[in-house]
Formats: C-alpha cells, sequence, structure tokens
C-alpha cells in the first residue's frame, strides 16, 4: 500500500512536471504571454515599404519596448503598407502628435522593428491616430543599386 | 548413379518455384502480421477503463515514464550544451551569435527533442515491454488469464499502451526545456552570448504552435508507434528464450527505422512546401 502511494506520488509529479514544461515552453521560449501585457491602445502608421517587418515584431522608443505590430496590410488608397500597432496604454496621451516612425534593423542582418521617435507639438496621438511622418525599411538591394548607379555616373 | 543424377537435376529445376513460393509466403505473413497488430490495436485500446485500469495503468506510468525520466533528462541536457557549443563556433565566424538561443530552440522543438526522445524511450522502455509481455507469454500467464476469464489484451496491454501514448509527449517536452536550458548554461554563463538576446531571438521566431505544437503531434505519433511495436512484438512472438531475444531486438530495430522513416514523412508535411 506505502509503495503504490509512493508510485502514485511518483506519476503525479511526473504529470506536473510535463505540464509546467510545456508552460515554460510557452511562455518563455515562444513568448506567448511576453511583450506588453495588459491594455494597450491602437496606432497606424503608412509606410512605403516594410521590408522584413512581421506581425509580432516589436515598436519601441528609445530602443525600450513598448508594443507590438498587430497587423500589416496593402493600403487601397495609397498602395503602400498599413501597419497597425498596440502600444502600451500608458503612453496614451503622451506621445506628440508630430512623432516619426521608422523600419529599424536590430544589428546588420537581424530582425526589424519600428522605432518611434518623439516630436515637440502640444497635441498627443490618441487610439486609433495614424503616424503621419514615417520613414521606409531599408533594403539592402536598393541601396547597392543606388550605389554602383552612382559609380557608373561618375 | 544415373539415378542420383536425375534427381538432382529435379531439384534446380524445381529451384525458381519455390523461391517464388516463398515470396508469396512472406507477402502472405506479413499481410497477416499487419492485419493481427491492426486488430490487437483496436482492441487493446477500445473500451471505457474500470477503476483497476487506471490503477493498472498509473503502476505502467511509473515503469515507462518516471523510471525513463532520468536517462532522458539527461541526454537532453547534453544535447542542448553540445547544439550551444557547436552552433555558436559556427555563428561567431558571421557575428550572428546572438542568434545561439534561436538555433537551439527550434533545432530542439522541430527535431531532436522528439526523435532523440523516442529512440531513447524505444531503447529504455519498448525493449522491457517486448520482454516482459514475451516472458509472460512463455510462462503461459496469458493463457491463464484467459482461463479464469480474465481478458490480456485489456489487463495487461492496454494499460501498457496508453502509459506509452502519454509518457513519451511529456518526456520530449522534458527533454525540451532541459536542452535549452543546457544551451543556455553554454552560450550564456559559459560562452558569453548577451542573455537578452539569447531569449529574445528565441522568442521571436518560436511559435507556439507552428512550431511546440508541431514537435508534439510528431512525439505522439512516435510513442503510438513506438509502444505498438513493442507490445504487439512482445505479444505475438515465438515463446522461447530465443524468440524472446529476438522480439526484443526487432522491438528496437523496427522503432528505431519507423521513427527516422515517419519523422521525414511528418517534416515534409509540417515545415516543408510538400502538402
Amino acid at each position: 500500500m506505502k509503495r503504490s502511494k509512493m508510485m502514485e506520488f511518483g506519476v503525479g509529479l511526473f504529470m506536473l512536471a510535463g505540464i509546467l514544461g510545456l508552460v515554460f515552453l510557452g511562455l518563455r521560449v515562444s513568448g506567448l504571454g511576453s511583450g506588453v501585457g495588459g491594455d494597450t491602445f491602437t496606432l497606424n502608421a503608412n509606410f512605403a515599404n516594410i521590408g522584413g517587418l512581421k506581425v509580432r515584431s516589436k515598436v519601441t522608443v528609445s530602443g525600450v519596448e513598448v508594443g507590438q505590430v498587430t497587423g500589416i496590410e496593402l493600403d487601397p488608397k495609397w498602395y503602400d503598407a498599413r501597419v497597425t500597432m498596440a502600444i502600451d496604454s500608458k503612453l496614451e496621451g503622451q506621445l506628440p502628435r508630430d512623432s516619426t516612425a521608422a523600419i529599424l534593423t536590430a544589428g546588420l542582418l537581424g530582425e526589424q522593428y519600428v522605432g518611434l521617435s518623439l516630436g515637440g507639438a502640444p497635441d498627443t496621438l490618441k487610439d486609433g491616430d495614424t503616424i503621419r511622418d514615417t520613414q521606409q525599411a531599408l533594403v539592402l538591394e536598393e541601396l547597392i543599386q543606388q550605389f554602383v548607379s552612382n559609380m557608373v555616373k561618375n | 548413379m544415373s539415378h542420383e543424377h536425375a534427381r538432382r537435376r529435379g531439384a534446380s529445376r524445381r529451384q525458381p518455384v519455390r523461391q517464388i513460393m516463398a515470396l508469396g509466403r512472406g507477402t502472405l505473413d506479413m499481410i497477416d502480421a499487419l492485419g493481427r497488430a491492426g486488430l490487437f490495436l483496436m482492441l487493446s485500446c477500445l473500451g471505457i477503463p474500470s477503476r483497476e485500469g487506471i490503477r493498472l495503468w498509473l503502476r505502467q506510468m511509473h515503469f515507462v515514464g518516471v523510471m525513463s525520466l532520468a536517462i532522458v533528462l539527461v541526454s537532453g541536457l547534453f544535447i542542448g550544451m553540445v547544439l550551444a557549443l557547436q552552433g555558436y563556433t559556427i555563428l561567431v565566424d558571421f557575428g550572428a551569435e546572438d542568434a545561439l538561443g534561436q538555433m537551439v530552440a527550434l533545432s530542439l522543438l522541430r527535431e531532436l527533442a522528439p526523435v532523440v526522445s523516442a529512440l531513447l524511450f524505444a531503447g529504455r522502455a519498448g525493449s522491457a515491454l517486448t520482454a516482459e509481455i514475451g516472458l509472460m507469454k512463455a510462462t503461459e500467464q496469458l493463457t491463464s488469464m484467459e482461463m479464469i476469464g480474465v481478458d490480456p489484451l485489456r489487463r495487461v496491454i492496454a494499460p501498457r499502451l496508453w502509459a506509452g501514448f502519454v509518457s513519451l509527449p511529456l518526456l520530449t517536452i522534458g527533454f525540451s526545456v532541459v536542452g535549452i536550458w543546457g544551451g543556455y548554461l553554454v552560450g550564456v554563463e559559459w560562452l558569453g552570448v548577451f542573455e537578452g538576446s539569447y531569449w529574445s531571438n528565441m522568442q521571436g521566431s518560436v511559435g507556439f504552435v507552428a512550431d511546440i505544437g508541431n514537435g508534439l503531434i510528431k512525439s505522439l505519433v512516435f510513442a503510438m508507434v513506438v509502444t505498438w511495436i513493442a507490445v504487439f512484438q512482445g505479444y505475438d512472438l515465438i515463446p522461447t528464450s530465443e524468440g524472446i531475444s529476438r522480439a526484443t531486438t526487432r522491438t528496437v530495430v523496427y522503432s528505431s527505422l519507423a521513427i527516422l522513416g515517419l519523422d521525414f514523412v511528418l517534416t515534409a508535411m509540417m515545415f516543408g512546401e510538400i502538402g
């Protein structure tokens, strides 16, 4: 009887360890609950070219993560990319209206993310607003092409 | 003398016929065994478990799952550490050692954890299951159970099958967790990769359903195949000491081949462009 109780306890621990492991994989490895938890507000920005930006890419202010990209779609009116971002609600009413958004790359070949630079206007961005002043992603091929064509001209 | 000669010539003329017969017999035997194995799986797994059945299942969970934990976790730790070490020496040439976490996590979750756990499981638990059931058959315990009106499929086989199905995915999760931690130990603590980039690159690239979920589906398929092969080989063997040893070997060989072959098929379906 005692032995069987021990065994049951062992199996219970085993199952529990498996479930905890899955939770660890979910939270820590795949980053399910990571990023900005809790309340967010939505900002939009139109970019001429998003490069390698993906949904769930991070949004930063001064390098600090403040939100993530929740949607990317083609804007049928201007034929440019409309990026929807969920930003930490603590920043709602704090970002000046003339803030700019740029698509930056982490390292030379790293992942791409949106960097917000703050402006100085007294008005602030609210939920659902669109950032007007944006800078498209740096595409390496275009850069090389420009460089080569400049060389040919000289 | 001439009589002897004629007899020998006749035998050599019958040789091709005999070979074709052997091929036919082999094919029929194989189809027969497949049918028996399928029927066997269905009869053992269907049906509502009784209270006693759950107790027997717990016992097998202990033997098949908990007792395999040590070997699986230790292997996972070493494989994670080796992955980090090998990956680092290559990635550092490109200045991309920040992607170490991503590399370790993806290779473990998608490939190594399901496959290596299943191979270890076949060697550690599968062979033991075959030998145990085989000895039960050789000592006529299974027949005696039938005589006193206990169905050996329900009492002996079903708990072992279900224990295998449940425990291998759990072991695979353990393997991944320990492997990623081993990669962290070598990469971050020893080789000096920045801790933040180890985890954030990992979180940026690992998808819960796409990577962790698919890895678990793989390991569930392997669990079914390995346990099925092990238990059926035990149940179906020739009840002699030689038969038991052959069946045990067959379990490990067939399971390993099935794992590696199915792994390719599953990978092609999940991550390849096919299908």
